[in-house]
């Protein structure tokens, strides 16, 4: 690689920089006041490149390419307080998970909606009048365009800082950063606060999807792909401060430039593609930032803002009913193969289900017990698949071993992960657990050569006699019943006492003599290496194993399944499972507008039980009691 | 005197699901300085948060002629109601310009149609000094002192009928508190209703016109402040530790 070359890339990060700046500076301003995570904000941001595209398409000419892109903003903008008013007000008192949950259901909609409206095809919008040349830079050729926007992110930075300095809206913006609750009892409207700081967000996405329209065609994969990178700008940036957000962007752009400068290196006994590397690096520079200041580069700790939430129940061991009816349901599951001859689909469907209810089970030990809300169960699920499949292809593994085999791969990475993931809470964790996951699919993705990259592992048959769909259900309800009693006896151990110690006063928990980090890391490997039984079985189950089966919605379908059931039970997630599997194999099969159906049953769940449903309940037999107690 | 500027009657209020106020009743009279009095935990600070519609609550509360119970805390703030928590919850990256700026509110008058006292940030810093000397000062850089006298400075911008005023004596240098005492004679003789919480009978003495004395959430004992200082009974079965 020679200097020019690199200068090059590096110039040409600074124009990638300048799109990850204004979706990650919108995403820090709306979270600063409003402590929502927006997932939409990628949907936002993709939308500004699909509407700036029409515009320039239906009105021509400078006007419809330049006038398109400021009408774009301001479209978007009116979405962004749509959505606001529509949705998120009726949720800024439930649980952040809930709120993660509910943007992450806009996603699917607005995906759908953009499917709909626009088609599949990536549209390619025009040349930007004006600006359509190159300028020679490094004996290689710059379009104009890149330049523009390497100069329009620092300007708009300016801007911002200087509106939020020098005006009442700024003044009101930082001070709701700090503090909302007290900004309302000095007698400001925070629903217009929220709602103008959401849409300015929106607006800021809507400008920077705009601004690509001349470089990059509109992609429908984009929303998920960059609001990735968003996410990681934003932490590693900090949180709220939009300062960060482009002194990150620049850095992640830059180190991608890098990895891509660098190209192939010969390291005598390999040759290692580093331009392969550009997905992992991001997340290692996020990493190391988080290890090493956990509040972002320029980032502060925020204060808590969250109103005094309603005490958890204990969790309570079984009663005789449920265990008999537990009897009951494993004598059906066990009869369930004697009617695999007039239904044979019906052992395969059993076999998902029970699948993802290990699933469900090993995320819910950890977000409910523990208190974590990983965003990214799908890598431990991926580990497990991809250890199974791999020793069983490559080390010429048998079978059962190798599927003894996936639970332990995912304990290594859940370990390895877990450890940095405990240092964290709230909205960060949940980031920094995504985060991972992308890692790991980034990682089998890039990979080819050992993972079979977007082709997958094929050819994972199950050994005789568990070949047969019947011998294969009957394994999986083993491994299915086993997981569940094992994560159970850890619960009412005091190992499961101290997690959820841990969890509902970490000081008080220290204090009495509880290693918390310690007992939190344990419950993740715990529940990752359980996860990984979920992973083994899948791959033997569909007989391959590909990225796809390991992305970022296999660990939302995760996480509402367990609000389905109900976070506050241990029945909860078994049933969240079932039910969720089975209506994914029937109802979403139907359509191909799937994820949006998905988006909505989400934002009904979120909607109409924003407790969830079991803290619905036990507020409803509360309040009854309350009543009842009163009338004595 | 014709309505109280604030009357609170059965009074509830809940932390999550823990019951905190049972049953609390009170009025503060126009121009008047009552004091709410009893030890920590005995339901104070919740009073005045319940009255902003910061924790949950159930009861009457008229405050300036209005029904205040099903107001969200701005709809409060901008009757008039000001409030002055006792962490002060001073804008710590904002200045102390910009601290006041967040509490601007227009100028209001008394339900009888008379105006209240409008305040600028030149008359509050002539009614602390201290804060004249460092208008560009950030919040976080300032004396726990300062910050008390930002915090009420911030409410005044409100020009609000009546200041809720929590533990203004807590926390601050002996000269403070002092400071603290004459502001609140100073902000009585403007005309403003104050509601102080205290625990501490010597600050209370030097400005309060009334008592209310709080223990597990409901009143125990009300009447004169010149009676309370006569009343050791009381004084060692609800105040002193």
């Amino acid at each position: 690689m020679t200097l020019s070359a690199f200068l090059f890339q590096a110039i040409n990060g600074l124009s990638t920089a300048s799109g990850l700046f204004f979706i990650a500076a919108g995403l820090s301003l709306i979270f600063g006041v409003t402590r929502i995570v927006n997932i939409a904000h990628g949907s936002l941001y993709m939308l500004g490149t699909y509407i700036a595209y029409s515009l320039a398409m239906k009105i021509g000419g400078a006007v419809g390419f330049w006038g398109g892109i400021v009408l774009t903003a301001l479209i978007v903008g009116a979405i962004g307080a749509l959505i606001e008013v529509v949705l998120l007000r009726r949720i800024y008192r439930a649980p952040e998970l809930f709120q993660l949950l509910a943007t992450f259901a806009l996603v699917l909609v607005i995906n759908d909606a953009t499917l709909w409206l626009w088609g599949p095809e990536d549209l390619l919008g025009p040349r930007a009048p004006g600006l359509a040349g190159a300028v020679e830079i490094f004996g290689r050729r710059l379009p104009s365009y890149d330049l523009f926007l390497i100069v329009i992110a620092p300007a708009a930075l300016i801007v911002l800082h200087f509106a939020l300095a020098k005006t009442r809206f700024g003044r009101l913006m930082r001070a709701a950063t700090q503090d909302r609750e007290m900004v309302g009892a000095l007698g400001v409207n925070q629903a217009v606060l929220f709602t103008s700081v959401f849409a300015l967000g929106a607006m800021l996405a809507g400008l920077g999807g705009a601004l690509q329209v001349a470089r990059e065609p509109a992609n429908l994969a984009t929303d998920l792909a960059v609001i990735g990178d968003a996410f990681v700008v934003v932490v590693v940036g900090g949180m709220g401060s939009i300062s960060g957000a482009y002194l990150a962007a620049i850095i992640i752009a830059e180190v991608k430039a890098l990895c891509i400068a660098i190209g192939v290196v010969d390291l005598g006994f390999m040759s290692v593609n580093f331009s392969k590397f550009t997905l992992v690096a991001e997340f290692i520079v996020m990493a190391i930032v988080l290890i090493a200041r956990p509040y972002g580069l320029l980032g502060k700790p925020q204060g808590n803002v969250r109103s005094v939430a309603e005490p958890e129940n204990p969790i309570r061991p079984a009663t005789p009913m449920l265990k008999m009816l537990g009897a009951v349901i494993l004598v059906l599951l066990l009869a369930l193969p004697l009617m695999a001859q007039t239904s044979p689909y019906l052992l395969v469907l059993g076999t998902d289900v029970l699948i993802a209810v290990i699933f469900a089970t090993s995320l819910h030990f950890i977000m409910g017990p523990g208190g974590m809300h990983s965003f990214g169960h799908a890598a431990y699920f991926g580990l497990g698949a991809y250890g199974a499949a791999l020793l069983m292809k490559l080390a010429g593994l048998p079978m059962l071993a190798a599927l003894l085999a996936a639970p332990l791969v995912a304990l290594i990475g859940a370990l390895l992960f877990g450890w940095f993931a405990v240092r964290l809470s709230g909205v960060y964790l949940a980031m920094l657990t995504l985060a991972f996951a992308q890692i790991v699919w980034a990682l089998v993705f890039q990979w080819e050569g050992f993972t079979g990259g977007s082709n997958g592992v094929i050819g994972v048959w199950p050994a005789a006699p568990f070949d047969k769909s019947g011998a294969y259900f009957l394994l999986a309800l083993a491994c299915a019943v086993a997981a569940i009693l094992l994560l159970r006896r850890f619960l009412f151990a005091p190992f499961g006492y101290a997690m959820r110690a841990g969890r509902d006063s970490p000081l008080r928990a220290e204090a009495i003599g509880i290693d918390v980090k310690r007992i939190h890391w344990l419950g993740f490997a715990i529940a990752g290496c359980v996860c990984g039984i979920a992973g083994g079985l899948f791959a033997f189950a569909k007989g391959s194993i590909s990225p796809e089966a390991i992305s970022v919605t296999r660990s939302i379908d995760g996480l509402v399944m367990v609000l389905l059931g109900g976070i506050q039970t241990l029945v909860g997630p078994v049933v969240g499972a079932s039910v969720y599997a089975v209506l994914q194999d029937t109802v979403m099969r139907q359509t191909e507008y799937w994820r949006a159906l998905l988006g909505v049953i989400i934002l009904v769940l979120v909607l109409a039980f924003p407790q969830g449903i079991a803290g619905a309940l036990s507020s409803l037999t509360r309040k009854l009691g309350r009543k009842s107690g009163g009338a004595a | 005197m014709s309505e109280a500027m604030l009357s609170v009657d059965g009074l509830q209020a809940w932390y999550g699901a823990a019951q905190i106020l049972h049953d609390v009743s009170f009025n503060v009279g126009r121009g008047e300085v009552v004091a709410l009095m009893g030890r920590n935990g005995a339901g104070k600070t919740t009073t005045m948060k319940a009255l902003m519609g910061l924790v949950s609550r159930r009861g009457a509360l008229r405050f300036n002629g209005v029904e205040i119970a099903g107001l969200r805390p701005f709809e409060i703030a901008r009757l008039g109601l000001g409030f002055t928590p006792e962490d002060r919850r001073i804008f710590s990256e904002l200045t102390v310009l910009e601290n006041l700026d967040i509490g601007r509110q227009p100028p209001r008058r008394f339900a009888d149609g008379a105006a209240a006292p409008v305040w600028t940030p030149e008359r509050l810093f002539a009614l602390f000094p201290n804060l004249g000397e460092m208008p560009n000062r950030p919040g976080g850089r300032m004396s726990g002192g300062e910050q008390q006298m930002l915090t009420v400075a911030r409410t005044l911008m409100g020009n609000p009928l009546l200041v809720l005023l929590d533990e203004p004596s807590e926390g601050v240098a002996p000269l403070i508190v002092e400071q603290m005492a004459n502001t609140i004679i100073e902000l009585k003789k403007e005309g403003l209703s104050i509601l102080l919480s205290e625990q501490n009978i010597h600050f209370a003495r030097l400005v309060s016109d009334r008592v209310y004395v709080l223990e597990k959430g409901e009143i125990h004992w009300q009447g004169t402040m010149a009676e309370l200082a006569g009343n050791l009974e009381v004084q060692r079965a609800y105040l002193t530790v």
